[in-house]
């Protein structure tokens, strides 16, 4: 299965599982047809005197816990090898570099950490962990990449999450794989897998107005968060969290919900904690106000700037964690 | 008991009994009604083939040869559609199934026999409001209506479709309901439950995901409405919905909805490799509980639809064991008609020819769908053409040949005429390649990660679409072969003896056509299913199995 390229130790790994399966098959395919071929061969009519079916018939019940036994047991060993292979998708490495991936009918907008974007093209340097945090401004889409042998829907209103680490160089085509809308073909782009140097050298000549913090710092202010929300620079030495939670530290820590559940402030956490009012916000606390929903408000674009910026205000916590395990999975 | 034979059947079998149109419409015979249907499906059949002729068509070049990407769009919604609700969901239950029942009952009609004339009726408007719906301004959403795509998205007409739909699962609902109570109270006097033939065991299985199922999608159809036009959020986030909620509804009607489309072509290729190896079916009672597993099971793996939309990592884990089970009754019914060929007496006809052919596809769709069943590849080969071919293999490679097997092995049931035996097994044969060439290379097609629904796509996939849409122009002739022979048979095929294949079956003790009340007298059963040495030496069986009685 060479014909396409495998551009990470996860593909690789993808295609054994794969090979498995084809071997499997054509080894039960061969036992049907083979099977089929020999009892036409041999009892075909006319061809041969039929054996006696009574002696066949009383040891059927062997056959059947046989074949029974014989499938379940392979079975549950495919799903075991296939499960392993998926749950890493649900665990990125710590460090990987944060690139928003926005759909919308029919283009894909890819936003940087350092404020550069492009669209229908993704550049990723080669041997690091990369996550693409993924959302839709309209319908279903979904982010296809065949050579890294991953894909996940991307749904309006929440983030879902991919990380992969490419290990070969090279421009590879990523697709949308959900159909949304009569230019769905058209919704394709070009993965470009670069080495560190040309990526350190792309990224330094593509222009950015700011990166993608400072962007959501404007916003932070502009939108009047900050004149609720505690965040160290704009108020030096300020404690006041009884109208709104303090932002410093907040990312990467974890808040009781309403039901009592813990859970971890994340990428996916904050942006329904800015688009909905209740329960994702749901923290037990009161405060004095209560915060508005943004949605309509803040594009998708906003969201990602301002979510880069509420991490950079916990400088302690890596990144890499954008979306907790349970709640939404990743592919490589 | 006697089989009904002489010059005076003809005059009054239930084809011939009257002929007017109006007692063709205002019928209650079950076996009329059947034939109204064929009729209605054919045409269908006929619709959804021309959409996917066009659809091969457009898609020889990559950058599409003859539609634009809306009319493709609409094409392949309308091909899905009419394909799945208005042909395959259908087609066996409604045709042979709504034929053979009381047959195979020793019954006089099906348990309600004016319930059975509304549903085609349903059946007629839920048809006609498709069929207005995608040719008065299309849709373009899939046969999958997905949120928000569908409500908020599409210029198309969603209304029409959606209530068609809707209609057509009342049509399903009724004949599930029919089926069920008639198994249950109208077999005949010693037609016990193990001496039911295998086709029954099948339907009765899918009746049951009739009547279960079909109402949610029922309901989820109704929601769907409910936001289009009055913008209650249910499914669209922008309205504080969960397009999430609709997959989960849509596929636990569509999974089961996969088990109705498949359960009746096992039931009809189990009549047939017994009839045409003369030889009962081997592991009679796990084929039949076979049946009955895939209907429960089939309930608990909806989820495998949705690996990569979204849900949780052990909701996936869950499916996907799931998923590998619901395949293993798929597995002992294939081993078992592999038994029952084995030390058989093989006759080669082409319902056998068919029915192996089913046999060959189906295992290459079972197989395959381990492969999405799996996690990790599942991520990699959904939403491509590896779906798109597997989905085939079962669909087509394993329902359409079942069908087909089961027409030409009832054909002489249900007119009283033989089909031309060497046209019936070359259309078989062209069946089969014509498919695997169309269809083959769609996985090769999905493993290099050419999406799906895609009406352009890039020159590296090229050479593979060619070779499908080249299988296509051979399947379309397997399809135009049987519709041409048949057509000829109705007037010009030689009579048919009342049991021209030696089943065994109650069907083949009445005559060919059945007269109106299907027996002269009410048939008694004194032996097991496929009791084929009862059959060839009635007298000395008949003192054997006595004491049976």
């Amino acid at each position: 299965m060479s014909w396409l390229p495998e551009a990470s130790a996860h593909a690789s790994r993808v295609d054994i599982l794969l090979a498995g399966l084809l071997l499997i098959s054509l080894a039960v395919l061969g036992l049907v047809f083979g099977l089929m071929m020999l009892n036409i061969i041999r009892f075909r009519v006319g061809s041969r005197v039929p054996v006696s079916a009574e002696m066949v018939a009383h040891k059927s019940w062997r056959f059947e816990i046989g074949w029974t036994a014989t499938t379940l047991a392979i079975f549950f060993m495919l799903f075991l090898w296939a499960a392993r292979l998926y749950v890493v998708g649900f665990q990125p490495p710590p460090g990987a570099i944060q690139i928003y991936v926005t759909g919308k009918q029919w283009m894909w907008k890819a936003q940087y950490p350092g404020g550069q974007r492009e669209i229908n093209a993704l550049h990723v340097p080669m041997g690091r962990p990369v996550q693409l945090l993924l959302t839709s401004e309209d319908v279903i889409h979904d982010f296809s990449i065949p050579v890294l042998r991953i894909k996940h829907d991307v749904l309006p209103g929440r983030y879902q999450s991919l990380w992969f680490t490419a290990t070969q160089a090279g421009a590879f085509r990523f697709y949308c794989t959900q159909f949304c809308g009569i230019g769905h073909s058209r919704m394709t782009g070009t993965l470009i897998v670069l080495t560190p140097t040309d990526y350190a050298r792309w990224l330094g000549q593509t222009p950015a107005s700011g990166s993608l913090a400072t962007k959501g710092e404007a916003l932070f202010i502009h939108n009047g968060c900050s004149g609720c929300h505690v965040s160290q620079p704009y108020a030096p030495g300020a404690d006041d969290t009884s109208r709104a939670p303090s932002m410093v530290g907040l990312y990467g820590s974890e808040v009781t919900g309403a039901d009592g559940q813990r859970m971890r402030v994340d990428n996916a956490f904050l942006h329904d904690a800015i688009l909905h009012i209740g329960a994702a916000r749901g923290q037990v606390v009161t405060y004095a106000t209560r915060m508005p929903s943004y949605r309509g408000v803040l594009g998708e674009e906003d969201l990602a700037a301002l979510i880069a910026y509420l991490q950079t205000l916990s400088p302690s916590r890596s990144s890499g964690m954008g979306v907790s395990a349970v709640s939404a999975r990743k592919g490589d | 008991m006697a089989p009904i034979s002489g010059p005076d059947t003809t005059q009054r079998s239930y084809l011939w009994q009257d002929g007017t149109v109006r007692s063709w419409l205002l019928t209650t015979d079950h076996k009329r009604i059947a034939l109204l249907y064929m009729a209605s499906i054919t045409a269908f059949f006929v619709l959804g083939s021309v959409g996917a002729a066009l659809i091969r068509l457009h898609l020889i070049s990559p950058t599409g040869a003859i539609l634009s990407d809306a009319t493709y769009s609409r094409m392949f919604t309308m091909h899905g559609i009419v394909m799945v609700w208005l042909f395959l969901v259908p087609s066996i239950p409604v045709t042979l199934g709504n034929f053979l029942v009381p047959l195979m009952l020793g019954a006089k009609d099906l348990a309600f026999p004016r319930l059975n004339l509304i549903s085609w009726y349903l059946f007629i408007m839920a048809g006609a409001l498709v069929v207005y719906g995608l040719f008065r301004g299309g849709l373009e959403t899939g046969w999958t209506f997905y949120t928000p795509l569908s409500t908020d998205y599409t210029q198309g007409r969603v209304l029409p479709v959606v209530a068609g739909v809707f209609l057509s699962g009342f049509s399903s609902i009724a004949t599930g309901v029919n089926f069920i109570i008639s198994i249950h109270q109208l077999r005949a006097p010693g037609l016990t439950w193990y001496r039911l033939p295998l086709m029954l065991w099948a339907l009765y299985a899918t009746s049951v995901i009739f009547v279960l199922a079909t109402p949610v999608l029922s309901i989820t159809l109704l929601l769907l409405a409910f936001e289009h036009f009055f913008h209650v959020g249910v499914f669209d986030p922008a309205l504080g919905g969960d397009p999430l909620l609709f997959q989960h509804l849509f596929w636990f009607y569509s999974h089961p909805a996969v088990y109705i489309m498949i359960l009746p072509g096992m039931g009809v290729v189990s009549e047939v490799v017994s009839t045409f190896c003369h030889k009962p079916v081997f592991g009679y009672r796990f084929v039949a509980w076979s049946s009955i597993s895939i209907a429960a099971i089939g309930f608990l793996v909806w989820g495998h639809h949705m690996f990569v939309a979204g849900t949780s990592l052990y909701a996936a884990v869950v499916f996907s064991m799931l998923s590998f089970l619901v395949s293993v009754p798929s597995a002992i019914k294939v081993f078992n008609w592999l038994g029952t060929m084995h030390g058989g007496a093989i006759r080669l006809d082409a319902p056998m020819l068919y029915a192996m052919g089913f046999i060959g596809l189906f295992t290459v769709g079972g197989l395959t769908g381990l492969f999405l069943a799996s996690l990790a590849s599942d991520v990699h080969l959904t939403q491509t053409y590896f779906v798109v071919a597997h989905f085939h293999y079962i669909m087509v490679g394993g329902m359409v040949s079942a069908y087909f097997a089961g027409l030409h092995y009832w054909w002489p049931k249900i007119t009283g005429r033989m089909y031309p035996e060497m046209w019936g097994r070359t259309a078989a044969a062209l069946l089969f390649f014509g498919f695997n060439l169309t269809f083959f290379p769609q996985f090769i097609l999905g493993y290099e990660g050419m999406p799906r629904r895609y009406a352009t796509y890039p020159a590296q996939f090229q050479v593979l679409n060619v070779l499908s849409s080249a299988g296509a122009s051979i399947l379309a002739l397997a399809y135009i072969l049987p519709l041409i022979y048949f057509t000829w048979s109705l007037f010009r095929g030689a009579p048919a003896t009342d049991n021209p294949w030696q089943a065994t079956g109650l069907e083949w003790r009445t005559s060919s056509p059945p007269p109106v009340e299907n027996f002269i007298t009410p048939p008694v059963v004194t032996h097991e299913a496929y009791d084929y040495a009862a059959l060839d030496h009635p007298d000395t069986a008949q003192r054997a199995e006595a004491p049976h009685v």
